[in-house]
């Protein structure tokens, strides 16, 4: 049994990543406030996010800039990830600023942040359908 | 002189990059002019990949910065991905074209340069996504290819397609969200974002029994994240509102273009990364299938049970992405084919039924199905071309919908097993579609007594070229289907 959690601490982060993921996958799939949708999906990415840096991360590595002319790549940690979480964060950042925009507009025209309550006040609108 | 075809891909993802930039500072007429002769020149570069492809009969791996394999970033070409890239190109030209008149009422003045700004960033990511042999890449262009899309949604600005635009962004990135967790799943196992050391990764931890669950849920994550952002069933339900109160122009490139460049994407995957081995022999193919075949019978009842034409016909978009993926979880080689015809199939027939839509919804002053009675009196060409793309969606032969039906059915014989329920849905879908576009051709023939006057041939002359056209690829492609299948049954071999 020992076994058994030491090898679930060893995946702590992972484990931790999926459970914001799952977190954030349900609140932008099921909550009707848009504004909470949007926060949703802002913890949805960063849970991705953690998972990738946490394979970045190399317990008792040094940081991935070679030091004392050592070029022995089992000395360090790996760097790839940290420059795909950047990417990442700069999509997610544009991502939700498009879907603020949208959020805005919607709420000039209809007055409500709630997704059913605008449907209902758009199918009004258009008449049928 | 070929050998320098190599760096065409990358000139024309770069070129669109470029056109984007430019477009946000020219007027909008300027701006026009620049994208069409954009989607032009694409269109070229990809035929001279295309012939590139040809000539030396493999595919091409394209390091950028020059960097050795494993390393760097890459693009990798055959067969298959330029003439995808050709097929996008050029229906994203005509549609640009054809949607003119709707586009100059649609667009707000002084705007105007914005929707080709858009255009052009939904090119260079659906290039992207074709050309592209790095995941995190296509995770990128994904991204890009959401946002743009976005852009050319809500570009019309009434209430309705604001909404459109927002539930289309939370259906699209609940997608690519999951496609990220794929592929840094992937990544964490086998430590390669490169297709080719993916898939040579995942062979061996296949093989060997390891990481099962990690792959399994990898696997299943990219597959359907992609399958939700091209509108699988049961996710379809952002589509009626997406296509059908855009712009017909941008209803086109929406649901005949970029939900393609997904799936075109996940075909991609499954040859170059997952590997066709572990892909069938996982299960998750199986799903795909059942998905599909749903995705086929309700996207057609939905059709024929919708008043509104427009929605009636995103609705059978729903069905159509059903196929393709009914044909991607049917078998590796004859289902993959017939997927990736009916791919292009529906590539050229829907943006041809948005636009003749769109002409006709004109000329009969309502969207519903009953206000359109007489409609193809007085539009005639809108309405020849809108019967021709009905035709084809139903699969009447001669069109390229028949085509794909066909290799459907063949794909059906090369799996005994599921071959009755394979036929059966493949029947009950052509009756259905058949039912809903038929009562819609008969009531606009229907002959009422005249109270407009016709529209001529001059009016709608961007149109009618453009229709013209796009009817004349699907003609082409239905007559003389054999080249085309041959050329993509050798592309696919180079996937």
């Amino acid at each position: 049994m020992q076994g058994f959690w030491e090898q679930v601490w060893n995946v702590r982060i992972p484990i931790a990543a999926v459970l914001l993921f799952a977190v954030g996958f349900v609140t932008l799939l099921l909550h009707r406030n848009l504004l909470k949708k949007i926060i949703g999906l802002n913890i949805m990415d960063t849970a991705a996010y953690l998972m990738l840096t946490s394979f970045g991360y190399i317990e008792g590595r040094l940081s991935p800039i070679i030091q004392n002319g050592n070029t022995d790549p089992a000395l360090y940690g790996n760097p790839l990830p940290a420059g795909l979480v950047l990417t990442g964060i700069v999509v997610s950042v544009s991502v939700t600023a498009v879907l603020l925009a949208l959020t805005v507009r919607l709420y000039a025209r209809y007055h409500s942040l709630n997704l059913d309550e605008i449907y209902a006040m758009a199918q009004k609108e258009h008449g049928l359908g | 002189m070929i050998a320098f075809f190599v760096n065409f891909p990358l000139f024309s993802i770069v070129l669109c990059l470029l056109c984007a930039v430019l477009c946000a500072l020219l007027k909008g007429k300027a701006a026009r002019i620049v994208s069409l002769s954009l989607c032009g020149v694409v269109a070229v570069l990809a035929f001279c990949v295309l012939v590139y492809g040809l000539q030396t009969g493999a595919a091409t791996e394209y390091p950028m910065g020059h960097y050795p394999h494993p390393w760097g970033n890459e693009l990798r070409f055959g067969i298959a991905e330029p003439l995808v890239a050709l097929v996008f190109a050029v229906v994203m030209l005509l549609c640009l074209i054809g949607g003119k008149q709707q586009l100059d009422v649609d667009l707000e003045p002084g705007k105007r340069n914005l929707y080709y700004v858009m255009c052009d960033l939904v090119l260079v990511s659906l290039l992207a996504l074709a050309y592209t042999n790095d995941v995190f890449t296509g995770y990128v262009f994904i991204e890009i290819c959401t946002i743009a899309s976005c852009g050319l949604l809500m570009i019309r600005q009434i209430g309705r397609t604001t909404l459109a635009a927002t539930r289309y962004m939370i259906f699209s990135l609940i997608g690519s969200g999951l496609f990220l967790l794929g592929v840094i799943l992937l990544y964490g196992v086998t430590g390669q974002l490169l297709m080719p050391s993916l898939k040579a990764a995942i062979a061996a931890l296949w093989e060997g029994g390891q990481y099962r669950t990690a792959l399994l849920s990898a696997m299943t994550l990219m597959t359907v994240g992609l399958a939700i952002k091209s509108g699988l069933f049961p996710f379809h339900l952002w589509m009626p509102d997406t296509y059908a109160y855009s712009t017909p122009a941008s209803a086109g490139i929406l649901s005949g273009l970029v939900s393609k460049g997904y799936s075109f994407l996940l075909i991609k995957l499954v040859f170059g990364v997952f590997g066709t081995d572990v892909f069938y022999g996982s299960g998750v193919s199986n799903v795909l299938y059942v998905f599909g075949a749903l995705g086929i019978i309700v996207g057609s009842i939905s059709a024929a049970r919708e008043k509104d034409v427009f929605r009636m016909i995103a609705f059978s978009s729903a069905a159509q992405i059903g196929y393709l993926y009914f044909g991607i979880g049917l078998t590796p080689a004859l289902g993959m084919l017939a997927a990736i015809f009916h791919l292009l199939t529906h590539a050229v027939t829907k943006p041809l039924l948005f636009l003749a839509a769109g002409q006709l919804g004109e000329a009969a002053g309502g969207r519903l199905r009953h206000t359109w009675r007489g409609a193809a009196h007085r539009n005639r060409t809108a309405g020849l071309m809108f019967s021709l793309g009905a035709f084809s969606m139903i699969g009447i032969p001669l069109t390229m919908g028949f085509v794909s039906k066909y290799r459907f059915a063949l794909a059906a014989f090369e799996r005994p097993t599921l071959l009755v329920v394979t036929l059966i849905v493949l029947a009950v879908s052509t009756v259905l579609n058949a039912m809903y576009f038929m009562r819609v051709i008969i009531g606009i023939y229907t002959p009422v007594p005249e109270r407009r006057t016709r529209m001529t041939l001059r009016e709608q002359r961007p149109f009618a070229v453009s229709s013209l056209l796009l009817a004349l690829l699907n003609l082409s492609a239905g007559v003389a289907a054999q080249p085309l299948v041959l050329l993509l049954e050798r592309g696919l071999s180079l996937l």
